[in-house]
């Protein structure tokens, strides 16, 4: 103690020593101290201010991609057969969402609070309260699964997940979004898109196409015209919190520019009716698949184009390849005798055969090692008589007076081997030997359609020429006021004179007398072809076809019809595809609203008017 | 000094000053530590997302605080010499008691539960290492002997690794600093303080090893914040941010949206500095320094008064312990120190560190206040 006194007082008497100096010292070392976190603050604030604000910025702030809305696809009436509706797509960030979310914690403490005057929580009231909290939270997770459509078994998968990111629900029903929505479980997004839907269905799926998750097109015209459709899509600035979500947006950078309305050729009244009655004979005749095109004879337009099997492309699910397939376009096939037609108009054209010689058919006619026969043995036949029976060697000895490249001519002319410009994706064009290498029997088949292919559109097209009186229309599938990019291939008289030929094949005697149609005149032509293999021609499998026009004295409408393997017991173009033909074409006529010519059948089908009025008028 | 004839200035006889000089109350100290306190509600709002409730209760722990600092100024500073030993080893008691018993909050166990209230007992020890060490310095000659100083180095050293243990770095390092500052006002020599400098140099590796995975982590997160900037380095970007982008002027009051939009974690209680600069701007972050270099500066002037070796020791200490206190807050959020739980003092939410606190400065006013006017 005398020590410390002597110590202390000692050091009284120093009041400058050991002390002070330290105290100056500690001065000296927190003014530095300070000036450092002065100096740091400067550095923060001043120096690197704008680095630390865009980095700030870059984190909060945030641009959103707003879609555009797809523009829709409508028939030539202005009905629509592809539509975008406004849907909503639900994600969730499991890492969030098992993660406590403090406000809402807060929220129920708080609450609790005030039920007991004030009083803090303790330890247990505040474990109960997050009891609570996680049981309310996995019930809520149950609900959204259920108003969702999940199973509840995924809750657990859910709830135990660190993952980030994941979708729970995609384009679904805003309403359905919007209760999961009023949920407030943390971390479930809800994005707002489109959704694609077709209100025909599978009747006009495969000439719509479909588009994928993100909106754009993958099959049909939805694909070839996405550009047109696709708008361009906004972006807006948001500003984001913490947690990656979005809470307010700021600003529009750049409006959504909605895509543009196509309008296509297609009549949606045929395109139903030729569906309907293409599936009901691909059934009835048990046929592998079938197609049918519908033309506006003066225009080109396509007015209806089905094939079957089909799909729907709102439930296009485990879906195979090959029923995208929009046949009518993408096919080829040998189109066997409904090309006769042009060999006779080209030879007549040509001046190769005079108005009225006569061809000795004797059912068999001999070129080189090889042998074109008929069905029957036909005798002698006019040209008419040639096309009204379908003899192959009636065809094949006009054509064999006529040189190559003037029949090569004539077929290119009229689009064979030549791509049909629909603007479909992966359009066929069809094959057509060139004449140079063609020898006397490539001659004569070609005469009756075997050794070049086409597509059903192309042989369709072909018809045009003799329907607008020698004139080929190009094809569209969009809606066009005419055609301007026609040619003339045949005369108008040849036209005509061939067309009142085809109407025979329609009589009682002729091989197509199932494709009449009551009222109105028709011309066309049937084709019963063997399919190739790989071991040459099949003499049990067929394409059933027919390529007809009506009415014949001014062809408004050209169909052909396709039928790929019937296999009932009728193959014949003539029984498998001409009452196809003749139920499309009566209810197509209707719906054009096309004057009868046909004396003869007018009161039956004044009648047949009577009887079914309530239907035609829908 | 400023500080001085501001002193003077108070030192006329007034109403207030009478009642005031009554209540043992040092004025100058007392405005600056009201005006904090103030300063605190106000950025709290701010902070909290605007939250009466919890401006409310911050306010009742306010008052509670200030009432203690009144109480402890009364008190003479002889009398708490004569219980420091007494108050230390309850301290070291509840310490052991909390290792045993505690509750865990937060990863860590510093938590007593007396059943009525909760509280870290690691805040007595704040004031009563200080508290221990000026005594026991104070009973043997200075400068120390280096038996004593021996036993004092021990005597700091048990509260300060029984706080590491729990962990709580933040608080074993404001230990330390109180007791190591006792040591060094004790007159400790240079020799010593260098040689200890450079043994803890030293024996950084040996640290460093027997550092816990998230200490260390903070530390390496100092370094390289962008190494793992969505985990360990978030809390230092988004706190660069927030700073940074108040500028020199701020964004003003409630203005912050790092913090407002839940960037900023644990950005009423740590990190509110942040948030502070972020709304005030530099101008506002150097009047705060200057605020707290005010109460800094008035403590050491209360030390140098002081009249005998127990309070100026005590009170030297205290007063390097706030500095401390404040430079490791902001040298943190600022992203100069490493990550550790030290809030910034008398802002920060919470209610321990601010009731330690005034604590403290009650401490300093009794000392102050109670001196015998001597002749000059």
């Amino acid at each position: 103690m005398v020590d410390l006194r002597n110590r202390s007082n000692l050091k009284e008497r120093k009041p400058a020593g050991d002390f002070s100096s330290r105290r100056r010292f500690v001065l000296v070392f927190m003014m530095s101290c300070m000036i450092i976190l002065v100096a740091r603050a400067v550095d923060l604030q001043v120096i690197s201010k704008k680095y630390l604000k865009d980095q700030g910025d870059m984190r909060h702030v945030d641009e959103v991609s707003v879609s555009a809305y797809r523009g829709m696809i409508t028939d030539r009436t202005g009905a629509p057969l592809a539509i975008s509706s406004p849907v909503q797509t639900v994600s969730v960030s499991p890492k969030q969402l098992n993660a406590i979310d403090k406000n809402q914690l807060k929220a129920l403490e708080k609450k609790l609070r005030k039920s007991q005057q004030g009083h803090a929580l303790t330890g247990v009231q505040k474990a109960e309260v997050l009891a609570v909290y996680e049981k309310d939270k996995v019930l809520k997770v149950k609900q959204m699964l259920k108003i969702l459509g999940l199973p509840a078994s995924e809750a657990n998968k859910l709830l135990n997940k660190t993952s980030k990111f994941a979708y729970l629900a995609q384009r679904i029903n805003p309403i359905i979004a919007d209760q999961v929505k009023a949920l407030e479980l943390p971390g479930v997004n809800v994005e707002q898109g489109f959704k694609r839907f077709y209100p025909t269905g599978e009747v006009s799926g495969h000439l719509i196409g479909f588009t994928d998750v993100n909106d754009v097109g993958q099959e049909g015209l939805e694909r070839s015209y996405e550009n047109f459709l696709k708008g361009l899509s906004g972006s807006k600035r948001v500003i984001r919190d913490g947690q990656r979500q979005v809470i307010a947006d700021i600003e529009n950078i750049k409006e959504p520019v909605a895509g543009k309305t196509l309008e296509l050729s297609i009549d949606q009244r045929i395109q139903y009716l030729a569906y309907r009655e293409l599936q009901t004979a691909v059934e009835t005749h048990k046929a592998k698949s079938g197609s049918i095109v519908v033309l506006d004879a003066k225009s080109g337009e396509v007015l209806a184009a089905a094939n079957q099997p089909s799909f729907n492309p709102n439930t296009k699910t485990n879906l195979k390849e090959n029923l995208y397939r929009n046949r009518a376009i993408t096919n080829i096939f040998e189109p066997g005798s409904t090309v006769k037609p042009f060999v006779v108009a080209a030879a007549m054209d040509g001046g190769y055969i005079r108005p009225n010689e006569l061809f000795e058919t004797h059912g068999i006619f001999p070129i080189g090692t090889h042998m074109v026969r008929d069905v029957h043995n036909y005798g002698t036949l006019d040209a008419t008589g040639v096309l009204k029976k379908s003899s192959n060697v009636g065809v094949a000895k006009m054509a064999l007076k006529m040189p190559p490249e003037y029949f090569w001519d004539t077929y290119h002319k009229l689009g064979f081997g030549v791509s049909p410009g629909s603007g479909f994706p992966s359009e066929a064009s069809g094959s057509l030997l060139d004449h140079r290498r063609w020898r006397d029997f490539d001659r004569a088949t070609m005469s009756f359609g075997y050794g070049l292919s086409v597509s059903a559109l192309q042989l369709a097209r072909s018809y045009t020429a003799l329907a607008d009186d020698g004139i080929l229309h190009s094809i569209s599938l969009l809606k066009r006021d005419e055609d301007i990019d026609s040619k003339r291939v045949f005369t108008a008289k040849t036209a005509k004179k061939v067309r009142a030929m085809l109407e025979t094949v329609i009589s009682k005697d002729g091989t197509a007398y199932e494709a009449r149609v009551d009222g109105y005149r028709v011309a066309g032509k049937t084709g019963t072809v063997k399919k190739a293999g790989s071991g040459g021609y099949s003499e049990k499998t067929y394409f059933a076809v027919f390529a007809g026009m009506a009415p014949a004295s001014h062809p408004r409408l050209i169909i052909v019809v396709m039928i790929d393997e019937p296999s009932a017991g009728d193959y014949y173009g003539g029984l498998v595809s001409a009452p196809v033909f003749s139920k499309v074409m009566a209810g197509a006529l209707r719906i054009m609203e096309v004057a009868p010519d046909e004396e003869h059948t007018m009161p039956i089908l004044l009648t047949k008017k009577g009887v079914i009025r309530p239907h035609a008028a829908e | 000094m400023r500080t001085e004839t501001r002193h003077e200035h108070f030192q006329r006889p007034s109403v207030l000053g009478n009642i005031l000089r009554r209540l043992h109350v040092d004025i100058p100290l007392f405005i600056a530590l009201v005006l904090t306190s103030l300063l605190s509600l106000f950025i709290l709002y701010s902070a909290g997302g605007q939250d009466m409730g919890m401006l409310t209760r911050q306010a009742t722990r306010m008052v509670m605080a200030f009432s203690l600092m009144i109480l402890l100024a009364h008190v003479n500073p002889n009398q708490l010499k004569h219980y420091s030993a007494g108050l230390f080893g309850l301290g070291v008691f509840l310490l052991l008691a909390v290792l045993i018993m505690g509750t865990i909050g937060k990863g860590a166990q510093r938590w007593l539960d007396l059943g009525f209230m909760k509280f870290q007992p690691s805040e007595i020890i704040k004031i009563t290492t200080p508290m221990m060490i000026a005594w026991y310095m104070s009973q043997h000659p200075l400068p120390p002997r280096p038996q004593h100083l021996c036993i004092a180095i021990v005597l700091i050293l048990i509260p300060t690794l029984l706080i590491a243990k729990q962990p709580d770095l933040g608080t074993a390092i404001l230990v330390a600093s109180a007791g190591a500052g006792v040591l060094f006002f004790a007159g400790l020599s240079w020799w010593l303080i260098a040689g200890l400098a450079g043994l803890l140099a030293g024996l950084a590796p040996i640290i460093w090893h027997f550092m816990i995975p998230y200490q260390k982590s903070r530390v390496i997160t100092l370094f390289n914040p962008e190494a793992d900037p969505l985990g360990k380095g978030y809390h230092i970007i988004q706190s660069k941010i927030a700073i940074g982008s108040g500028g020199i002027y701020g964004k003003g009051w409630t203005g912050s949206t790092q913090s407002e939009l839940n960037f900023l974690p644990e950005s009423h209680t740590d990190f509110i500095f942040a948030v502070f600069a972020e709304e005030f701007g530099l101008f506002g972050c150097l009047g705060l320094l200057t605020l707290y270099l005010f109460i800094i500066g008035r403590c050491l002037y209360i030390a140098v008064q002081a009249q005998d070796v127990y309070c100026r020791l005590l009170a030297s200490s205290l007063a390097f312990t706030f500095f401390v206190y404040v430079f490791v807050n902001i040298g943190m959020v600022i992203g100069i120190l490493p990550v550790v739980g030290v809030p910034l003092p008398l802002i920060s939410y919470g209610g321990t560190s601010a009731v330690t606190l005034q604590a403290g400065f009650g401490i300093l006013m009794s000392i102050h206040t109670h001196r015998k006017l001597l002749p000059r």
